[in-house]
């Protein structure tokens, strides 16, 4: 029984560390390859040796694929492949093959050289590791080998953001990674066609979730910001370098050229700088408005954003700044929030999820006076909001997700497991597909029954249309032919063909049958009594009387002969060949009720 | 190969030598009529080649048939299809069958037995296609013929079982367009049963080809506009194909679900997997919803902007389009527009929001949350949020059809319609912007709200901002604070945008004159005035604190205590602004003051007005003096004239009738002026040379005849009569003057014969109004027509002479509603000393920006000119898109004209210019005689020119010479 094998290695009923390994029809694909944000200690990676303890992944795993440029899509992908060794191809568009080693790179830095780790990637392995990605366009289908073909979709989330279709023959799994179903101000929404696949894995982070319309949180943020500039305070809004961002910065910018505004936003330099220059890049991956006006103005051109300098913190009047990171755990968000924070005009605003015990987390739950380090109090006078912009899709975009591509099943990963289980139960009612949330190292077995294609001969496909109707999509009809297995083709064509292909010769079949009959009469009376019969039972066949005193139905032969011991018994011979087996047992079923009374 | 080489060379050889044969042939043609089937034949009896063949049919294609020679043409296109072998060749062939059938005048039933006959011996499915295409062609052409119709469904149902999808298509398009409407019919001569059409388009709604599935719903759709009543089973086999694969049949199945619940809004449908029932409406509406988030946009589009038409649906459902029913972990959630009410209601401000302010409150039971098959949930919000902005401004333009006829809905959909005036198009806010003035009626506006909306005053967009004055005119506010964030919002748009400032005035008017009761509680704060002390007197020059009294004084008018906190000033002011601004200040009832014009109030119709009688009075006046002496005549007319421009300038609502009456008796005056001449008194063979006055005169009747035919938006036909008669007069006056100054007869001859012409051709555009046209000149001229006809110029002339003279001055009556169009330049504004500088040879683009008012379809007829100082000018012809139609009656030009000229050696002006183009054409009334008439009148009649019709501009540019 042919069967699609998933096992999550991360990202099972949990967020972050996505890997999922996918066995379909004897091919092994690795999906995402990231790492987990919470730990610092081996749990960090997915664990490798589950796929093979002692022999080279390059002979278990066909291909990798990575669906965005996430850490936890990609992070450990430079450990995979260098470290543990990995030589086959890699998978991901453009945009995150530009975008991920500037990330890696980014968190190798704070991993060795900020926290001191060992044993870590080096920046040569980034390299190395990029030199084995391949890199997709949308909707364009790569042949991994003979059989395996992948092929990406738009995801929305974040630049390059891309969903797989994996395909074996006729068997199909497609893989999600993070999407978004809700355009926003600079990426679209995610889109799939109708090609329902036997597995569709899907990312389930806001399972429970139904979300307001964007367009308030939107009209929110921008007044906020507003009003407070034009009060003349300064507006900090630490974010993390790449994806949120630019979608804040255009929402501001256009803003901005919009109502005319003069007050200055800034942007922490660094990350971001090469980041925008891939924003601008890719404009292809974007939504239609910044497609189709990026022949006028590209809008990742920033007219009133500029470079931040440290310097420029102090300046007096409004302001809106950027800076990273986006927690306000370290760094120049932090720096900027300790000068601004005495100040009530000033407002920080928190576009994101906080992890606990950062000072993001203790502002935005009502905090006010915060210790930090050296003892020293700091009093927050500033207003604290939060926004809240997520690029997932919410559980109705998660449905009508499903409800788009049509599966026959469904797999939940990256997400919690008790959201994904009411989750679940909705796919189920509603679809009326199967549903499975695997926890990481446990295998989902789906038995599949792919459709084997036969070729067939037109000739004998026009040879057996014209016996009968007109084909009928909805009735099967009944086909003679000989079916040819070859180097794994399979063709269905006539048999004579099929004998002379193969080089046997035919072979003569027949069935013989005796029926005894209690007739005392002469074996000839008995041959034309049964000649009689016949005729009027068959009408529509071609009953004959052969001079030698055998009777012949189309090519059914039947003789008579005198039972050799019992004289009143004559022995019916009733033979046919295979072809006719249908019509010749129902001779014999005939012949067997006996003949009629003759009228004599 | 040599003699391959030959044979080619033969060929080409050949081919030249027939495209002249063929070029000399078809100037036959039009001498000879028959000889085009012949010409045609012949050339398809020489093609040696399909190829060949085939070329002929294309040029013959190319040239327009006479209805009389259709038929033979056809017969011999017909015997050539018989013989042809080459499919595509009888594929053209085919097509042009279809071609010539639709020619007019020719009716196209001789040939459908033909047609139909070669159908069912053809094998190639391209042909059959093209064939059924001829014959859909035939049967549109006969609409009424029954049996015709008939036979030919007959033959489209025999091949609705081929195998090719384009003949089933063709097929369906057929019964779709000719399937029998009156089931009445049942007994045919012939015994045809009389086919059940629906059904048979039914069954291909499962047809395996999308195309047909595609063309199948068309065919439904078809029927349904012919006026046949769909049966109601066909929802169910809709609703299947909504879920297609294919966008094409997704996007048809939506509209064929719509036009069903359009027939049967009533009927009861079961909801599946349980047992209750709903309205079909209803449950349409949801399912339309639901593709509202469907994968392909074009789906998208069409069931969104459906949705707008589907009034009859519930509250409830609709209600669901807004509420997508948010929750958050498992609990439920309240949305922003919600809390934002809450806050509202419950007194407080929002300050400084909390973290989890927006936290979910109540734990949803599991079971009970539909995500998918809620229907109509959410439906607008998806819509409104989608990615494509096509699909958004359909919504919006659905909401807004909705909430015009809900006024429940329309209070709920504000909230969302206030959202999208934040949308990144512009065009999604400008039509959200105006969707809200048109449902401004049912709505008040809360304080929020209202905030978000000015928030947009600040848009850099003079579009969007204007858009917004425009709804602020006709909103409701609920509260005194309401009207004054609103005066604040709009002040600061003032100092920020000082062009606004007559929007801005005009929409404070209206704000006031609709919330008396708001106002009067702010009046001291807004005048700045104290109880005890007196305050400076404001300045009065001030645009912003003209626009706070424009809002006090309008609320004043019917709120007769407010005029009692003014201050000595105040009362200064407004009689100050009352004439300087009497368009935004209404007359009001003041103490201590004579009640100048208490007489204008709106219930007073506009002829008791007395501005109005007055110029009834003038212009009776005028019409009434036949036979007054010249003189006197002269200066009755300088003097009436004078008072209709001076009533113009003042009553802006007059202004058009004055000016119209007053051009037309400008022409009269001009006409009798020229008579006065002492050339008249000289005897003819004298032929003066100072006739100049009398020429200029006649140039210039005719000009402003043409700005009174085509600058007045209104004129009805009874004007253009008069119109056309003063221009024939001026007609007549140019000829005499030409007869009169000039030697020898020769060019009088067509001078004369032109002038006949004309009369003949006043005669014959306007013979329903010469009754009125007693006593005219153009009256008696047509009593002599018979005798002018037969004449010698001369004599012409002299009769025309004395009629001209003796003709009476005719009566204009004055059109119920009439304005002139005008046009004013607000940019470049022509005040800039620094002159644009561009390299010579290379261009530079002025952006133009002008507003244009009454102008009927300025796309065509507004042009902009630029005439540069050495007396070249340009003209040029702006962009459609470039119009903008912000209200009625107004349109806006906002175009880039491309200036260029070589090197300069210093700056200079150029002047930019508006023209109104015309054509003479364009209003003449179309009469049968026109078709049939041997001369063509366009050519003789035909003036086309251009008015100018806006204060030119200067600008200042310098093309430098260019650098090496």
């Amino acid at each position: 029984m042919p069967e699609i094998r998933v096992t999550p290695l991360g990202a099972g009923q949990d967020v972050g560390r996505s890997c999922i390994l996918v066995s379909i029809a004897g091919k092994n694909v690795m999906l995402d390859c990231g790492m987990h944000m919470g730990f610092n200690d081996d749990r960090r990676f997915p664990d490798f040796s589950y796929i093979t303890r002692n022999g080279r992944l390059t002979d278990f795993l066909d291909c990798v694929i990575i669906s965005h440029f996430h850490l936890d899509h990609c992070g450990a992908l430079p450990y995979f492949s260098e470290m543990v060794g990995y030589d086959g191809p890699i998978y991901m568009t453009h945009p995150t093959q530009a975008i991920c080693p500037i990330l890696l790179e980014d968190y190798r830095k704070i991993a060795v050289d900020k926290k001191g780790e060992a044993n870590f990637f080096t920046s040569q392995m980034i390299k190395d590791c990029m030199k084995k990605v391949v890199a997709v366009h949308l909707h364009q289908t790569v042949q991994v080998d003979d059989e395996l073909e992948i092929k990406a979709y738009y995801a929305g989330h974040v630049l390059g953001a891309a969903m797989f279709q994996i395909k074996v023959g006729s068997e199909s799994v497609v893989y999600t990674g993070d999407y978004n179903m809700t355009p926003d101000r600079h990426l679209g929404a995610a889109w799939i066609d109708k090609c329902r696949p036997n597995l569709l894995i899907t990312e389930s982070t806001y399972a429970t979730t139904i979300r307001d319309s964007k367009r308030c949180r939107e009209r929110d943020f921008l007044k906020k910001v507003h009003e407070a500039v034009e009060r003349g305070g300064k507006v900090l809004i630490p974010v993390f370098a790449l994806g949120r961002a630019q979608e804040l910065c255009i929402l501001l910018e256009t803003f901005w050229e919009r109502m005319n505004l003069k007050a200055p936003i800034y942007f922490s330099t660094g990350l971001t700088e090469k980041a925008n220059h891939y924003y601008k890049l890719f404009i292809t991956w974007t939504n239609q408005k910044i497609r189709k006006t990026f022949v006028q103005r590209n809008m990742f051109e920033f007219k009133h954003i500029k470079a931040f300098d440290r310097a420029f913190a102090d300046n007096p009047g409004p302001m809106v700044v950027f800076a990273t990171p986006g927690m306000l755990h370290a760094g120049q968000s932090l720096q900027i929030f300790r000068k601004w924070a005495g100040n009530e005009k000033n407002m920080v605003i928190m576009p994101g999820y906080c992890v606990q015990g950062t000072v993001g987390h203790k502002i935005l739950s009502g905090q006010r006076k915060l210790e930090m380090e050296g003892r020293q109090v700091l009093e927050v006078k500033m207003q604290v909001e939060y926004m809240s912009f997520s690029a997932h899709a919410d559980a109705k975009g998660i449905m009508q997700l499903v409800g788009q591509a049509e599966p026959e099943s469904v797999l939940l990963v990256h997400g919690e497991a008790k959201k994904m289980e009411f989750l679940k139960q909705k796919i189920e009612q509603e679809f009326r597909v199967n549903c499975y949330m695997p926890a990481n190292g446990e295998t989902v077995t789906l038995p599949t029954s792919p459709s084997i294609p036969v070729g067939i001969s037109l000739g004998l496909l026009k040879r057996e249309m014209a016996q009968g109707l007109l084909p009928d999509a909805k009735k099967p009809r009944l086909l003679h032919g000989t079916l040819i297995m070859k180097d794994s083709n399979f063709r269905l064509v006539s048999s004579e063909q099929a004998l002379k292909e193969l080089g046997l010769v035919e072979h003569q079949l027949r069935f013989t049958c005796r029926v005894h009959l209690h007739d005392p009469r002469k074996e000839q009376e008995t041959a034309m009594r049964v000649y009689s019969h016949l005729k009027s039972m068959l009408k529509d066949h071609c009953v004959q009387h052969l001079p030698d005193g055998s009777v012949t139905v189309e090519s059914i032969l039947i003789q008579a002969a005198a039972h050799s011991e019992d004289p009143g018994t004559k022995v019916l011979l009733v033979s046919w060949t295979y072809q006719d087996e249908e019509l010749g047992s129902y001779l014999t079923s005939l012949l067997k009720k006996g003949l009629p009374q003759a009228p004599s | 190969m040599a003699a391959h080489l030959k044979k080619r060379v033969y060929e080409e050889f050949t081919k030249v030598v027939q495209q002249q044969q063929e070029e000399i042939a078809t100037k036959k043609l039009r001498l000879t009529k028959p000889s085009k089937s012949a010409a045609l034949h012949i050339d398809l009896c020489k093609a040696t080649s399909p190829a060949d063949a085939l070329q002929y049919l294309l040029q013959f294609a190319r040239k327009p048939v006479e209805a009389e020679s259709v038929e033979g043409v056809v017969r011999i296109l017909l015997e050539h299809y018989y013989k042809e072998n080459d499919p595509s060749v009888r594929l053209k062939i085919a097509s042009l069958l279809g071609l010539l059938s639709k020619t007019a005048g020719f009716s196209p039933d001789c040939i459908m037995d033909d047609a139909i006959n070669i159908l069912q011996n053809e094998k190639s499915h391209q042909v059959l296609a093209q064939l059924l295409d001829t014959l859909l062609a035939i049967g549109t052409k006969l609409p009424e013929n029954q049996a015709i119709q008939m036979r030919l469904v007959d033959v489209a149902c025999k091949h609705l079982s081929d195998t090719s999808h384009g003949v089933r298509n063709k097929c369906l398009q057929l019964l779709g367009n000719l399937g029998s409407l009156e089931k009445s019919v049942t007994k045919d001569g012939e015994g045809l049963a009389v086919r059940d059409v629906q059904k048979i388009i039914g069954d291909y709604f499962s047809d395996q080809d999308p195309r047909v599935r595609t063309a199948a719903i068309k065919a439904m759709l078809q029927l349904h506009e012919r006026g046949l009543k769909l049966h109601q089973t066909i929802y169910n086999q809709a609703c299947k194909l909504l879920s297609d694969d294919y966008e094409q049949v997704r996007s048809a199945a939506v509209q064929l679900i719509w036009v069903v619940s359009q027939l049967y809004p009533e009927s009861i449908v079961p909801i599946p997997s349980s047992n209750e029932e709903i309205r079909l409406v209803d449950d349409a509406f949801g399912k339309i919803c639901h593709m509202v988030s469907d994968g392909s946009w074009v789906v998208r589009v069409q069931a969104a902007k459906l949705l707008g038409s589907m009034e009859q649906v519930s509250s409830h459902f609709l209600e669901q389009t807004l509420d997508k029913k948010l929750m958050s972990d498992l609990r439920r959630k309240r949305t922003a527009h919600e809390r934002a009410k809450e806050l509202y209601s419950s007194g407080e401000f929002s300050s400084g929001r909390k973290w989890g302010d927006d936290a979910p409150k109540e734990e949803i039971d599991t079971g009970a949350v539909n995500l998918i098959e809620s229907g109509a949930c959410g439906a607008f919000v998806h819509g409104l949020e989608d990615e494509m902005y096509e699909v958004r401004i359909a919504a919006v333009e659905a909401l807004c059809m909705l909430a015009q006829s809900s006024p429940s809905f329309a209070e709920k959909c504000l909230d969302f319609l206030v959202d999208m005036f934040n949308d990144e198009i512009e065009e999604v806010r400008l039509q959200s912007i105006h969707t809200m003035r048109k449902i401004s009626n049912n709505i008040t506006l809360r304080e929020d709200q209202l905030d978000t909306v000015l928030a947009v005053l600040e848009d850099s967009s003079r579009d969007i901002r204007e858009a917004l004055h425009e709804l602020l005119c006709c909103t409701n506010v609920s509260t005194k604070e309401g009207i004054h964030l609103a005066l604040v919002e709009l002040l600061k748009n003032l100092t920020k945008y000082p062009t606004d400032r007559d929007s801005i005035w005009k929409c404070l008017k209206f704000l006031g004159s609709r919330h008396p009761t708001l106002v009067l509680p702010l009046v001291p704060e807004l005048l700045s005035t104290h109880p005890f002390f007196d305050t400076a007197e404001p300045d009065m020059d001030d645009p912003a604190y003209i626009a706070v009294l424009v809002l006090i004084f309008n609320a004043a008018k019917t709120c007769p205590t407010m005029p009692a906190l003014f201050s000595d000033h105040t009362f200064r002011h407004y009689a100050y602004l009352r004439d300087s601004l009497s368009h935004l200040v209404p007359a009001l009832r003041l103490p201590g003051r004579k009640l100048v014009s208490s007489a204008v109030s709106p219930s007073i119709t506009p002829h008791e007005d007395p501005s109005h009688q007055f110029l009834q009075q003038s212009l009776e006046r005028v019409y009434s003096l036949q036979h007054l002496d010249p003189q006197g005549t002269q200066e009755l007319l300088e003097l009436t004239i004078r008072d209709l421009q001076r009533l113009g300038e003042l009553q802006s609502e007059l202004a058009g009738v004055a000016d119209f009456s007053a051009t037309y008796l400008r022409c009269q005056l001009l006409l009798i002026k020229a008579l006065q001449e002492k050339l008249w008194n000289v005897a003819a063979p004298l032929y003066l040379k100072q006739s100049d006055l009398a020429s200029a005169a006649a140039k210039q009747i005719m000009e402003e005849t043409y700005k009174m035919e085509f600058m007045y938006s209104g004129v009805e036909n009874k004007q253009v009569v008069i119109i056309h008669h003063m221009r024939l007069q001026a007609k007549a006056l140019q000829l005499i003057v030409t007869a009169r100054t000039t030697r020898g007869v020769d060019p009088l001859f067509g001078m004369c014969e032109k002038f006949l012409q004309e009369v003949d051709f006043f005669q014959r555009c306007f013979i329903a109004d010469l009754p009125h046209l007693q006593d005219s000149f153009v009256d008696k001229l047509l009593d002599l027509m018979p005798r002018l006809m037969t004449s010698k110029p001369v004599e012409v002339v002299k009769i025309l002479q004395t009629m001209l003279r003796q003709s009476t001055f005719l009566h204009l009556p004055l059109p119920e509603q009439i304005h002139k169009a005008s046009a004013t330049i607000i940019e470049p504004a022509g005040e800039s000393d620094n002159p644009l500088r561009f390299t010579s040879g290379l261009v530079v683009a002025l952006d133009v920006d002008a507003t244009l008012e009454h102008v009927q379809d300025p796309q065509n007829t507004v042009k902009v000119q630029v005439l540069y100082p050495d007396g070249q000018a340009q003209m040029i012809h702006p962009k459609p898109a470039d119009f903008r139609n912000p209200g009625p009656g107004r349109h806006r030009l906002i175009t880039q004209v491309y200036l260029s000229h070589t090197a300069w050696t210093e700056p200079c002006q150029v002047e930019v210019r508006l023209l109104l183009a015309y054509n003479s054409n364009s209003r003449i009334p179309k009469s049968p005689w026109i078709e049939g008439g041997e001369v063509s009148p366009q050519v003789e009649t035909s003036i086309e020119g251009t008015i100018p019709f806006s204060k030119s501009v200067k600008v200042y540019i310098m093309p430098k010479p260019a650098r090496r």
